[in-house]
């Protein structure tokens, strides 16, 4: 019976969704419950701030410049048609700050950072050194996982507020220094939009969950990829593919709770 | 790589993204301007307050100088309660007046104070007794059509 | 040193040990043999305490394994080294910080005698010369040697070896399997030799035990296995293409798979 059968594949699938979803959320825990190590012998994670912060950095820059400078265009093209030109900072840097910067900057980093931690775990693990380590009594979460959770969840937020600082100077070169819209209702207006409390520390708060977010479903699929080639292949796939989609889906809910309903 | 060199980078890393944070904080957002210990709060009562919201700006000669915190309706005297949070460097008479206007045709709603002669100044939880509504666009085309009919026909 | 009991393993009801008896005594050098698959890293990696047994038990050191807790299992790991079949050393570490490790880990030992002890330990493998050399840069039989040195890095007192000749030239191979030898004597420790390489470790060891599907088949001093009339020893130790293991794995009739029957 084929009907039987495949509602019989969509209930295997639903049960091993959220079985690994139970299992990411263990891992979770153990990193977190592993921590000391990534503080008390910080140069862990110094090593892995290096690796994900500071490789990410060249195309968080390039991006960021990209964006300001195609929001300065578009936005101005759109705001002159109802003569309000003067707007054009508050709404570069107010779509920064709160959307763009964290969700774009975070995309970049699952893409960027994020499978390269996969790949690296999961190579660790097909080359059997995750278990020559537990083998010589060091704990593997403890040494490997929890720097580079710690690398990225300080390196997000640090990234998606430079992706926003370098959009907003995109923005200023395309609309004040290209276009010739005025430089100080730019600035002013800006100022005036953009609230410190409500926009600037909520996408900071963004971007630090979305740096969980990454890094746990990164070191997750790397930990737990089949110690094969085309294992490590796929969950670098997953990694990039889950954390992308878990991004757009906590944006949704963050927005929500930080903007909506009033 | 060497360990010094690899401190170097993540340590330039760290000081550039907490520079960008306070660039956003201070030249983009409002951080130099808002300080929050150094208010008072003052609250009027408004017939209808159009499209005032809550953060809405409160200007005086045109200068920022608080936030509205809170609109509520006060049952007793079925008005709108606004409560404004003013900054301390900006005091004001009691008979200072209260506008809610608005920034171009089609713009925000904002509170305009309108400083009156009073020798005396507000005082932090006093209210401002004078104050004028919002301008109902719809209001004012249906006064306009009233008194356009009231016009004997020439 | 170590005792095997009664030793039961199963994989989702498929057994892979049954009844396993071993006895290893303090300084003697033990090989393990038999064909691929026929449960020997399985039982090594029940003497390292990565697996439970099913039934029976292992003492190491007195010590029951599958009693101890998490806590108490990694002491017992700290005097235990383990040779992985392909080095699996670390490969975002060089050679020196690979042999430096356990000690960094595990001990507060000042950095200059940890140079000294790394150097003596690289020294005892030969490899002296190669101490700022990433794992990549090395050859496979020297990167085994230097897997060597890691696992004696904390003078175990049970030294675990997984295929230790697996794809070695025959130099490295002599040179790997007198390594072994020689540390085994200078550490007064016990070795376990897991391996299908039988030249080689009837050289070196002092006693052998053959296992087939999951038991144990034959066991002795090289010389009684030499001489061992048993037909699976017997073509196991000439290499003998037919015998008791067959060349044909179990399959239909060869006529009908070629479609040439009825």
């Amino acid at each position: 019976m084929p009907a039987v059968k495949s509602i019989r594949v969509i209930g295997h699938r639903a049960i091993s969704a959220v079985w690994r979803i139970g299992m990411a959320t263990r891992f979770f825990f153990l990193i977190l419950l592993y921590s000391g190590n990534s503080f008390r012998r910080f140069h862990l994670t110094v090593k892995e701030l290096f690796s994900t912060g500071v490789m990410s950095l060249l195309i968080i820059v390039v991006a960021g410049l990209f964006v300001g400078m195609v929001l300065g265009l578009q936005g101005y093209e759109t705001l002159k048609r109802y003569g309000s030109e003067a707007a054009l900072g508050s709404m570069v840097a107010l779509s920064l700050v709160r959307e763009l910067g964290p969700v774009l900057a975070a995309l970049l980093f699952a893409s960027r950072a994020g499978s390269a931690m996969t790949a690296e775990i999961g190579l660790m693990k097909a080359t059997e050194q995750i278990a020559a380590m537990e083998m010589m009594a060091v704990n593997p979460v403890a040494r490997i996982v929890a720097p580079r959770f710690w690398a990225g969840v300080i390196s997000m937020p640090l990234l998606a507020a430079l992706f926003s600082a370098i959009g907003v100077f995109g923005g200023y070169f395309v609309g004040v220094v290209q276009i010739g819209v005025d430089e100080g209702s730019f600035w002013s207006q800006m100022q005036s939009a953009v609230d410190f409390r409500e926009d600037i520390l909520n996408g900071v708060i963004k971007s630090f969950v979305f740096g969980m977010a990454v890094t746990v479903i990164a070191l997750f699929e790397g930990y737990d990829a089949p110690p094969t080639a085309e294992g490590v292949s796929g969950a670098t796939t997953r990694t990039v593919v889950e954390s992308s989609l878990a991004i757009l889906m906590l944006d949704f809910i963050l927005t929500a709770m930080m903007f909506g309903g009033k | 790589m060497e360990r010094t060199t690899l401190d170097l980078w993540v340590g330039m890393f760290v000081v550039a993204g907490i520079a960008a944070l306070v660039m956003l904080a201070m030249k983009v957002g409002n951080l130099s301007t808002y300080n929050v210990s150094e208010s008072y709060e003052v609250h009027a009562y408004f017939t209808n307050i159009g499209g005032l919201k809550p953060k809405a700006s409160i200007k005086s000669a045109g200068v920022l100088v608080g936030r509205v915190t809170e609109i509520t309706l006060d049952t007793e005297r079925y008005e709108a309660k606004v409560v404004m949070s003013l900054d301390k460097r900006y005091q004001f008479p009691k008979d200072t007046f209260a506008n809610i206007l608005t920034a171009g045709l089609l713009g925000e709603q904002y509170i305009g104070l309108m400083p009156g002669g009073d020798e005396e100044m507000l005082q932090n939880g006093e209210q401002l007794k004078k104050t004028q509504s919002a301008v109902v666009l719809e209001d004012l085309i249906g006064k306009f059509l009233y008194s356009r009919a009231e016009e004997p026909a020439k | 040193m170590v005792e095997i009991r009664d030793l039961n393993f199963a994989y989702d009801k498929r057994p892979v040990l049954q009844g396993i008896n071993m006895t290893f005594p303090k300084g003697k050098l033990i090989a393990i043999m038999g064909l691929s698959g026929c449960g020997k890293t399985t039982l090594l990696r029940h003497i390292g305490g990565a697996l439970k047994p099913t039934s029976g038990h292992i003492k190491v050191d007195g010590q029951i394994l599958h009693d101890l807790d998490q806590d108490g299992l990694y002491a017992m790991r700290r005097k235990m080294g383990m040779l992985f079949q392909f080095g699996a050393l670390f490969t975002d570490m060089s050679v020196y910080d690979n042999v430096a490790f356990q000690m960094r880990e595990h001990t507060d030992l000042p950095e200059e005698l940890i140079h000294d002890l790394v150097m003596m330990k690289l020294n005892a493998v030969g490899l002296r010369g190669t101490h700022d050399l990433m794992p990549s840069e090395l050859s496979g039989g020297m990167a085994r040697r230097v897997a060597l040195a890691r696992t004696v890095a904390l003078d175990p007192m049970l030294v675990m070896y997984d295929e230790p000749f697996a794809g070695l030239d025959p130099i490295s191979l002599t040179v790997v399997g007198d390594l072994i030898r020689q540390l085994n004597d200078a550490l007064g420790a016990t070795s376990v030799i897991v391996t299908h390489d039988i030249q080689e470790s009837l050289k070196i060891v002092d006693y052998v035990y053959f296992m087939a599907n999951g038991v144990i088949e034959a066991e002795g001093t090289p010389d009684e296995i030499r001489a061992s009339g048993k037909e699976f020893v017997h073509q196991f130790v000439h290499g003998e293409m037919d015998g008791p293991v067959p060349f044909h794995y179990p399959g239909g009739d060869y006529r009908q798979d070629l479609s040439l029957g009825n």
